[in-house]
């Protein structure tokens, strides 16, 4: 069983299984409306040069999300 | 259909007998490639009524030469709105829209190397029950990607029409026409298409509200269901519907108690309410991506990836922006320049055609100086508009609009924005109008307003000659450190003062509208990129400077023609006798200068710079030939050796001190960088924000900030002993 970490941990290029988004703070119905469902697989591609937002692939596409959106999503690491 | 039923082939209206047809789609679906493709030239770009929402109506005519409406509606990713372009989607395809009430066709467009997500809004909208026609577009950039799609598959399990396109290359379009046509002519169905999978328990529960929806807004079943199913499981989708009450109160408690009800049902049986509708679609886009589409699964980095490394790369990320950057603002100071000058010969020439034909007097100043003038102020932003359009609709179809919001995000948010505002901004410290016009790509309303209202403080390249003209007389070449002059700095003040202040007024719009709504989160696309096409730029440029003509043109061309007459009447009795500069004295704007003078005394300024106050409205670098008319000098400009001469001659009459230090000039500059001296910005944001509240508050707000910072400057001086 590997262990569970918030998307943001991840480094780049890791793969993960979403297991859960986290309803607290952000609008966590507009990153499940874009595909971010529990079970789905999701890759980490890179962070922007700031450090904040980040690029994730799911579902075939490319994805850029806030490290404070990226909190509340829980992933399993592949 | 009845038989008294006139279709209009207006574009401006859409009756309920009109053939209105609707395209939808996900933002990045190339929706507008499409609607370019069926519609050619015959399109009309205007806002829905009351809302800075684009509005895009075409048309194409049938074998019978029947007119065919279609609307570009606003992309969108779901059924449940986020913003006010979402809205409008959302209300006129579930019917709710004042806008247009009788939707006869769907045609929806997806990007077919994108069809996972795409898969999400495409069920939703099947769900509703119209005619739906799929357009698979990109099918050429799913095929490269190795994806293959059945779409015969994808049509049986959707169960509406699906056709392969690429309407860059124009290919499938014809099919897609004839499609239209053909199911224009049949009978409507009522059917919804695909149904979310849901448990018995949770069809049970949301009964009661589909029937309320079915019974209060005359929806289908199947739709009405399927609106239950999105009530139940998200607030906002709810709200969205509380809001369609048509003022009938009983109805909006109805349905909310129904919605809690609904909900209570469902967490008695422990059952997850909370975006039930979402994690069901999901299992059904699964379900039916698995079915008709084989996804290349041993695809290495695509291409796009590979360009990323170096795009948005930690270091050479940002270089390249810079870079890309630096190209605008040369063609805009510089390319557009060529053309600028072009105009402006053309304009002075007309003058010159029309000074031989028409006899001297009124009509001949106002023709010269009012009209021709006013169509010149028009004409001159046309260069720079073109420019930075053709720049910016590249990066925007290239796909490289959104690297660079994710690259500068982190840095916006200081000011409450996200990178979305990155180019508008920047792009302002050219020309605040073309600045305001590329605001357009901000998909959050509040953030593209607030994202206007400060890009006028961006010092734009019509304050240079007010700040050459004041630089070069009044601050003295000495060396600061030994390094820097002192008319840099200055001048490099005047723009982090311009800089501060639009920071300032962000986070103070941002406090003073957030209060409704809750931090919005920074979820964006990162579009593959792909190759924009010339035909497309093109258009896009000309809509652009078409737009600026037809919409802000108008006001530009009556505010000309009223500064024109404040500096002209009343005319003097003699005027060939009277020199220039007495008889701007004694013009309204003149006298409006000298009862100004009491107000603006604290700042420093006299009557004389009172009256250039007034007549650089029309454009701020006019402050410099007010000057130059009051003072005399012929053929003023800001690089000339006897304006400045005269300005620092300039006496006091009554005390006898000069008129003119440099703590005057400071205050004059930090005028113009905060005030909105400029009528054109006022045009445009006019026309951006489809009111007239913004630009009024903008003037409003900016010239009381210019007064407090010019007010701050000048006695914080004398204080210090500067004066």
């Amino acid at each position: 069983m590997n262990t569970m970490l918030s998307l943001e941990k991840l480094n780049p290029g890791d793969n993960a299984i979403i297991n859960e988004i986290k309803s607290n703070g952000v609008d966590h119905g507009v990153l499940m409306e874009m595909g971010l469902i529990s079970g789905t697989s999701v890759q980490l591609i890179k962070f922007a040069p700031l450090g904040d937002p980040l690029e994730i692939k799911v579902r075939g596409y490319h994805l850029s999300i806030r490290k404070s959106d990226a909190k509340s999503i829980l992933v399993e690491k592949q | 259909m009845a038989s008294n039923c006139h279709a209009s082939t207006n574009l401006d209206d859409a009756t309920a007998c009109d053939n209105n047809v609707v395209l939808v789609g996900n933002p990045n679906s190339g929706k507008t490639t499409v609607f370019n493709a069926l519609t050619g030239l015959r399109q009309k770009v205007g806002n829905y009524p009351g809302v800075t929402v684009e509005k895009k109506t075409g048309s194409m005519t049938d074998n019978h030469g029947r007119v065919i409406k279609l609307h570009d509606l606003p992309g969108l990713y779901s059924l449940i709105p986020k913003s006010l372009d979402d809205k409008i989607s959302v209300d006129i395809l579930t019917g709710r829209s004042p806008h247009l009430k009788s939707v006869k066709l769907i045609v929806l467009v997806a990007d077919a190397s994108n069809l996972n997500r795409s898969l999400y809004l495409i069920t939703q909208i099947t769900e509703l029950g119209a005619p739906v026609v799929l357009a698979l577009n990109m099918m050429d950039a799913a095929e490269s990607k190795g994806t293959r799609i059945n779409t015969k598959e994808m049509a049986n399990e959707l169960g509406v029409e699906v056709l392969p396109v690429v309407a860059k290359k124009g290919q499938g379009i014809a099919e897609l026409r004839s499609k239209i046509i053909e199911l224009l002519a049949q009978e409507k169905d009522k059917q919804a298409h695909t149904a979310l999978p849901v448990t018995d328990a949770v069809q049970q529960a949301a009964q009661p509200v589909g029937e309320y929806i079915q019974r209060v807004h005359g929806l289908s079943v199947q739709a009405s269901l399927a609106e239950a199913y999105r009530i139940i499981s998200n607030d906002n989708a709810l709200q969205g519907w509380l809001s369609h009450t048509n003022g009938r109160k009983q109805d909006a408690t109805e349905l909310s108690s129904l919605a809690t009800d609904a909900r209570a049902q469902l967490d008695a049986q422990s059952v997850t309410w909370q975006m039930l509708e979402t994690n069901s679609r999901y299992r059904l886009v699964d379900h039916i991506f698995q079915k008709a589409v084989q996804p290349n699964l041993k695809q290495g980095r695509s291409h796009s990836e590979k360009v990323d490394i170096v795009l948005t790369h930690r270091l050479v990320g940002p270089l390249i922006f810079v870079a890309i950057l630096a190209l605008i603002f040369q063609s805009i100071f510089l390319w557009a320049e060529i053309p600028t000058q072009a105009i402006e010969s053309v304009m002075v020439w007309l003058g010159q055609q029309a000074a031989l034909i028409l006899p001297e007097g009124i009509l001949q100043d106002l023709i010269l100086d009012g009209a021709i003038a006013g169509v010149g102020a028009v004409l001159v932003f046309m260069p720079q508009i073109m420019f930075l359009f053709f720049f910016l609709s590249l990066l925007e179809d290239s796909g490289y609009m959104a690297r660079a919001a994710f690259i500068f995000d982190r840095f916006m948010r200081a000011a409450g924005l996200s990178g979305r505002s990155v180019i508008p901004l920047l792009s302002s410290f050219a020309c605040a109008i073309p600045g305001i016009m590329a605001t357009r790509t901000i998909q959050s309303s509040r953030d593209r307003i607030i994202t206007i209202m400060i890009a006028p403080f961006m010092s734009c390249s019509a304050r240079l000659p007010v700040y050459a003209l004041m630089i070069g007389a009044f601050i003295p070449p000495y060396y600061v450190l030994g390094i820097f002059s002192l008319p840099a700095l200055t001048l490099l003040s005047m723009y982090m003062i311009g800089i501060l202040a639009a920071l300032g007024t962000a986070v103070l719009l941002k406090k003073l509208t957030g209060r409704q709504t809750k931090e919005s989160s920074f979820v964006m696309e990162l579009p593959p990129y792909r190759l924009p096409s010339l035909r497309w730029t093109s258009l896009q440029m000309w809509e652009r400077a078409k737009i600026f003509v037809t919409d802000a043109g108008k006001i530009i061309f009556a505010m000309s023609i009223v500064l024109w007459a404040l500096a002209y009447f009343p005319r003097p009795d003699n005027p060939n006798e009277v020199s220039g500069s007495t008889a701007i004295r004694q013009s309204y704007a003149g006298r409006l200068g000298q009862a100004m003078e009491p107000v603006i005394r604290p700042l420093g300024f006299d009557w004389k710079m009172g009256i250039g106050l007034i007549t650089s409205f029309a454009a701020r670098e006019v402050m410099v030939s007010t000057m130059a008319t009051i003072y005399n000098v012929e053929g003023g400009n800001e690089t000339s050796v006897t304006l400045r001469e005269a300005l620092k001659r300039d006496r006091d009459p009554i005390t006898g001190q000069a008129v003119y230090t440099p703590l005057v000039a400071l205050s004059l500059m930090v005028f113009f960088v905060l005030a909105c001296q400029c009528m054109s910005t006022v045009a445009i944001v006019k026309r951006e924000t489809n009111s007239w509240r913004w630009p009024v508050t903008m003037i409003v707000y900016m010239t009381v900030m210019a007064y407090i910072g010019s007010f701050i400057v000048y006695q914080g001086g004398k204080i210090l002993g500067l004066g």
